[in-house]
């Protein structure tokens, strides 16, 4: 504890003051380095290591929004998986396993806790236990923030989309598809829906008032999604009105851009329009990521300024 | 050039939350180097107003300038100039105190080395320990240790030493005297007016939204209150108290009146505990003998 901040025991306060004060008027008229946008970049990206490693360390978000989607397909597979194929032809033969049809859907529910479920807990419980409070008082930049939390929701997403696709294959011996251009298409919409969801949570962790009330508001929200969105129920048994209300939301989209890529074309005939909708698909994540961007930055404080 | 200017400036500052004035016009200054204690009991206005130089609350009148900057338009490089040490929190800690020294580190144009900060508040054995794995007092340190990692030109202290050790108090105000020494400007509050008294060079007591006084550490509270006060019991028993500048004179009178030894005798010089319950009760101790102890050692416990 002797040495711990050096060079001033032999100095008397008086002089170091001095020094201090000079060494203060200097830095006020020449800017000092690394406060500029290269230094938010740079801040940014330590934020995603920092970030990913903490995400990892909680329990919680490791439980209920990277491993749900394993747990979700496991089950389903275990319970409908003796019932037979779905989608076969009248003699009972082709068609697709349970675990294939129900994989693009826990891939979408993967890219949805890990956006929206993941990052509005987690920024709520922030904002509630102090921890956004202290960044506020640092020279975090929001931008660099934001890019920490996007950044850990890619990487923890792209792990988990990786490892349920690779469970799917080793474990459930599902067929992933060949062709190049259907791995294109699932990057982007991997990219997008997932860059969306990070935009939705953090515009969403807004809303709790509190910290320990943020998963009682977000499940709900999380869940009601997934089930009238095609990821626990079929999206065609769904009735018409159920079906209209869920396209306005991104989970339905993301989960049938998923069934687009995983599923064999012939099961375009059970959408609602008997086609994928790539376009569409981009159009309405688009929305979504410019309505969650626009939130995010009109809502987000460090503090909340009225208590 | 602001040689003269002093790093804080408040002018006639306000803040109402609707109806209710929390701060209700207070004004002062600490200049450079100046370890200033804001003084006050709880709810008091001392952390809202505090909270309004960091830049976290807006003010609802008044001016205030902070490092030459007003607080609510301080950008990213002002407040690499500060250091914040806030009341605690209870952050998650999934991270160890090298880990989250070295992140923040990060944060500031030119910090100080992490070791060096680890080793400056005494959490050397701790260092690859997770913050949630620590005690209340060593997670105190750990915000200290944030709160000085970006070599802060002003730091606030928010009652820094809630829940340390006598120990770690005392190690704790050694490294406020070597930051000092460096010539950073603090501003401290704190619940222990012994705290203030080791480490203020002046302080200001704030009640009820309003600064009731304010003076070098050896001032506050007027010559009167520093008067010492000659404590025992009379004959019959019963416990007199008076205040006076000539405590031996008065104690040898005793003794010779008395024949002997007056039972229980003290003399007392009051601490800056002693003056400051005695401002926020809006009563100065008197110069005069009390007749009744109730009513002094209400003042005075």
């Amino acid at each position: 504890m002797s040495n711990g901040i050096p060079g001033t025991d032999s100095r008397t306060a008086a002089s170091a003051r001095a020094t201090a004060a000079a060494s203060t008027a200097a830095s006020a008229e020449s800017p000092r380095p690394r406060t500029g946008g290269l230094s938010v970049l740079r801040i940014g990206l330590s934020r995603v290591g920092y970030e990913t490693r903490m995400y990892f360390r909680t329990t919680d978000s490791v439980f209920f929004t990277f491993l749900f989607p394993f747990i979700m397909l496991a089950i389903f597979t275990a319970a409908f998986g003796a019932s037979g194929n779905i989608g076969t032809a009248p003699d009972g033969s082709g068609g697709i396993s349970v675990g294939a049809y129900y994989l693009p859907g826990m891939l979408a529910a993967g890219m949805l806790l890990s956006g929206v479920q993941n990052l509005a807990v987690d920024i709520a419980g922030e904002k509630g236990d102090g921890t956004l409070k202290r960044l506020g008082g640092t020279p975090l930049s929001p931008l660099s923030y934001f890019m920490g939390k996007i950044g850990q929701v890619l990487v923890t997403g792209i792990f988990q989309a990786a490892l349920l696709i690779l469970v799917a294959r080793v474990l459930l011996g599902i067929d992933l598809p060949t062709e190049p251009e259907k791995w294109l298409t699932f990057a982007w919409v991997f990219l997008l829906g997932v860059i969306t969801s990070a935009f939705l949570g953090i515009a969403l962790s807004a809303l709790p008032r509190s910290g320990k009330s943020a998963t009682a508001v977000i499940i709900p929200i999380v869940l009601i999604l997934q089930f009238i969105s095609g990821v626990y129920l079929q999206f065609y048994v769904l009735p018409e009105w159920m079906q209209n209300l869920a396209s306005v939301f991104p989970l339905k989209w993301m989960a049938q851009g998923m069934r687009g890529v995983f599923l064999p074309d012939s099961f375009a005939s059970l959408e609602q329009t008997g086609a994928w909708e790539f376009p569409l698909i981009a159009l309405n994540l688009a929305i979504w990521l410019v309505v969650g961007l626009v939130l995010s930055r009109v809502t987000f404080r460090w503090i909340r300024k009225d208590t | 050039m602001e040689h003269s200017s002093p790093v804080v400036r408040v002018r006639d500052l306000r803040k109402s939350y609707g109806n209710f004035e929390a701060v209700r016009g207070i004004s002062f200054d600490i200049e450079a180097g100046e370890t200033f204690a804001l003084l006050g009991p709880n709810g008091a206005g001392k952390s809202t107003a505090i909270e309004i130089l960091e830049g976290y609350r807006d003010r609802s009148s008044g001016e205030v300038s902070v490092l030459g900057v007003d607080p609510q338009r301080g950008g990213l490089a002002w407040k690499s100039r500060l250091g914040i040490v806030l009341q605690s929190t209870g952050e998650s800690g999934n991270v160890t105190v090298t880990e989250q020294l070295t992140h923040f580190a990060g944060l500031y144009p030119r910090p100080r080395r992490v070791a060096e900060v680890i080793e400056a508040v005494g959490l050397e054995a701790k260092a690859k320990t997770r913050i949630s794995k620590l005690s209340g007092g060593q997670r105190r340190r750990v915000d200290v240790a944030l709160g000085i990692i970006g070599r802060p030109e002003l730091l606030f202290l928010d009652e820094p030493t809630t829940g340390f050790d006598p120990e770690a108090r005392h190690q704790f105000w050694d490294l406020v005297r070597r930051l000092k020494a460096e010539g950073t400007t603090i501003l401290l509050t704190t619940h222990y007016l012994d705290e203030a008294a080791q480490l203020g060079d002046r302080a200001g007591v704030i009640n009820d939204g309003l600064l009731i006084d304010i003076g070098a550490i050896g001032e506050i509270g007027g010559t009167d209150a520093r008067v010492p006060l000659v404590r025992w019991r009379d004959a019959s028993g019963r416990l007199q108290e008076k205040r006076t500048q000539e405590p031996a004179r008065l104690v040898a009178e005793l003794g010779a009146a008395s024949g002997g030894e007056p039972a229980d005798l003290e003399v007392i010089r009051p601490s800056l505990e002693d003056i400051y319950l005695g401002l926020v009760r809006g009563s100065r101790p008197s110069n005069d003998a009390a007749d009744s102890l109730e009513d002094d050692t209400e003042v005075l416990a």
